[in-house]
């Protein structure tokens, strides 16, 4: 990463402009041209420093539901357990964390029933409980990180 | 608050992966989804006027940018202090989600969740000391978990497909 980059991943991490030519739009003000701010945004997702380029959806909004969910996975099995657990679409992320709950993952579906349906089925097929935390109340922030 | 249709899901669910890496990736969105380029940027506008689209834009992976002290710090607070001890924690401006929770009694007795992000052990231990002398007494007890490691992260989905169904990889 170099200052180019660290000014694209402070200045765009919101805004984007929508109109025909975003990257143009959005390119003049950093003193770059469309094709290298297209090209600069490509390799940061390449190269992983951007998990993802686009819109930001608050899933709360889909009218779907979403929980988080932990387990106290066995070190020996937590490979194995958190492949079987990414395999599902419905998961959204997946952290390992420094406590007996060891793994810490967010289910969203468009039903509290697909939800539940997914918690239940990664229960029976690791054999290990998987904990249900939905939210029930959002006190919203947002904090943008600097590069 | 607006309920989504039929165009506004399509949209939802052709870019919640990511934009095009194109000129004009709306018109490109849209010409995968029989639409015109107008109609998804103002699909997207009052979606995300009305908080259905939080922001559009990059998205960085904190640990990529050296945040490697990722703390979810967990709350005892009594429930009748939860909206209090909720908006102390927002106001201190170093949190980057804030929810409360159930408690699983007895393992586990925390009910508010608020993540830190921090480049340093020193600097996450002060922003924990924040956080805790923020609550002052509405904390009974605190914890803080660090994630050792991403295992996924792709974003919440809108699935195209509801209802059973195997699950897909990727």
């Amino acid at each position: 990463m170099d200052d180019i980059d660290r000014r694209i991943v402070n200045a765009l991490q919101g805004g984007f402009p929508l109109t025909r030519r975003p990257f143009a739009d959005a390119a003049a003000p950093l003193g770059l041209s469309e094709a290298e701010l297209i090209g600069r945004i490509r390799k940061l997702r390449e190269s992983g420093v951007l998990s993802r380029f686009g819109p930001m959806f608050n899933a709360d909004r889909f009218g779907g539901h979403n929980t988080l969910a932990a387990m106290v996975v066995p070190e020996e099995r937590f490979d194995e357990v958190a492949e079987l657990v990414n395999a599902f679409d419905e998961v959204a992320h997946n952290y390992a964390r420094d406590h007996s709950f060891n793994m810490w993952f967010v289910v969203a579906a468009e039903s509290r029933v697909r939800v539940d349906e997914v918690l239940a089925e990664i229960a029976a097929r690791t054999g290990i409980s998987v904990h249900d935390m939905p939210k029930q109340r959002e006190f919203l922030v947002q904090l943008r990180f600097e590069a | 608050m607006t309920k989504l249709d039929d165009i506004d899901r399509a949209i939802v669910i052709a870019t919640q992966g990511g934009l095009p890496l194109v000129a004009d990736p709306y018109g490109a969105v849209a010409d995968a989804l029989g639409l015109s380029a107008e109609v998804v940027i103002a699909r997207l506008d009052a979606m995300q006027q009305d908080g259905v689209v939080r922001r559009i834009g990059v998205v960085p992976n904190h640990y990529a940018l050296g945040y490697r002290f990722n703390g979810m710090t967990v709350w005892d607070v009594a429930d009748d202090h939860v909206e209090e001890a909720g908006r102390r924690l927002c106001a201190t401006g170093v949190v980057s989600h804030c929810y409360q929770r159930p408690r699983l009694l007895p393992d586990w007795p925390y009910n508010i969740f608020a993540m830190i992000h921090a480049r340093d052990e020193a600097a996450a231990t002060a922003l924990v000391e924040r956080l805790a002398t923020a609550l002052g007494p509405l904390a009974r007890g605190h914890r803080v978990l660090f994630s050792t490691r991403i295992l996924k992260k792709t974003g919440l989905r809108l699935g195209r497909q509801q209802g059973g169904g195997t699950p897909c990889s990727g």
